[in-house]
């Protein structure tokens, strides 16, 4: 039963992982590449750590109550505050970066930012 | 007043790095070095961190926070990511930067909300003017050329960036 959520969560885990790397290979320029890197593997991310917590739960309350597990589940979900906190910041430095060297959006319908950065 | 700020917000995250010492809670060696190893750094970052950050201590703000990281951007990273999925297959994009009109006081909220956006539906913060009260906004599938509130692009983050970083 845990096995089966447990599995759930590493699958969308990977696939959203997964997702991101296609969406590099297949948008034409930076910011829409940004776009699924930074959103796909921030929530990919979440379901990875989210199945080590589960199955730290688990073993702590009924494989074996030694400590060392919460300490593993504690620390695994600190460590997506840490992804989500950090994560579209340096989306966004990079965006900025990219448009302040002069990159244009590619086929952009409006692009507001035109001589202003 | 900053001091303390920094000190609870580290000491809060030492004790939760170093639980389960002796069963599931600290041992009192544990307790004693964290707050020392806290206020040292309280005292070296006390600047750094300004003097408006005590605000953050109030624990209703810490309810307000959960409910919105649980609720709204959940589900909102949620859609964002099915979204990037039926683009990246799809590839029918739009894309473009339009000029949002914020209505927001101060960093905190600015913060919480083009990091909101980062996170949420083909949308992504490319910069972030406080003094035109304005976002510069990426959108994957521009639908609104000139929108005139956020309210397009983010849904219901704006009252809640409002909100939170008050």
């Amino acid at each position: 039963m845990i096995e089966w959520l447990i599995a759930l969560f590493l699958a969308i885990g990977v696939i959203f992982n997964l997702l991101a790397s296609i969406g590099i290979l297949r948008f034409p320029d930076v910011y829409t590449r940004i776009h699924a890197a930074t959103k796909c593997t921030t929530f990919g991310t979440i379901f990875i750590v989210l199945a080590a917590v589960t199955y730290s739960i688990y073993s702590y309350y009924w494989v074996q109550k030694d400590p060392a597990w919460i300490t593993i589940g504690i620390h695994s979900a600190l460590v997506v505050l840490f992804l989500v906190l950090t994560n579209p910041v340096g989306a966004h430095a990079i965006g900025r970066a990219a448009r302040k060297s002069g990159i244009r959006p590619h086929g952009a319908v409006i692009d507001e930012l035109e001589g202003r950065l | 007043m900053s001091f303390i700020a920094v000190f609870i917000w580290s000491y809060v995250l030492w004790l939760v790095l170093t639980a389960g010492t002796r069963g599931m809670l600290w041992s009192g060696e544990e307790v004693i070095a964290g707050a020392v190893f806290s206020a040292i750094i309280a005292f070296a970052t006390k600047d750094v961190i300004g003097e408006k950050a005590a605000r953050f201590l109030n624990p209703v703000k810490w309810v307000g926070f959960i409910v919105y990281s649980i609720g709204p951007l959940f589900w909102g990273m949620v859609k964002a990511n099915l979204d990037v999925a039926y683009r990246v297959i799809t590839g029918r994009i739009k894309p473009g930067i339009v000029r949002v009109p914020v209505d927001l006081e101060n960093d905190a909220q600015y913060t919480i909300l083009s990091n909101s956006i980062t996170l949420t539906p083909g949308t992504l913060t490319v910069d972030a003017c406080p003094e035109e009260k304005a976002l510069y906004v990426h959108w994957i599938n521009v639908t609104e050329k000139e929108p005139k509130s956020s309210e397009v692009i983010a849904g219901s983050f704006e009252k809640w960036a409002r909100r939170l970083g008050r």
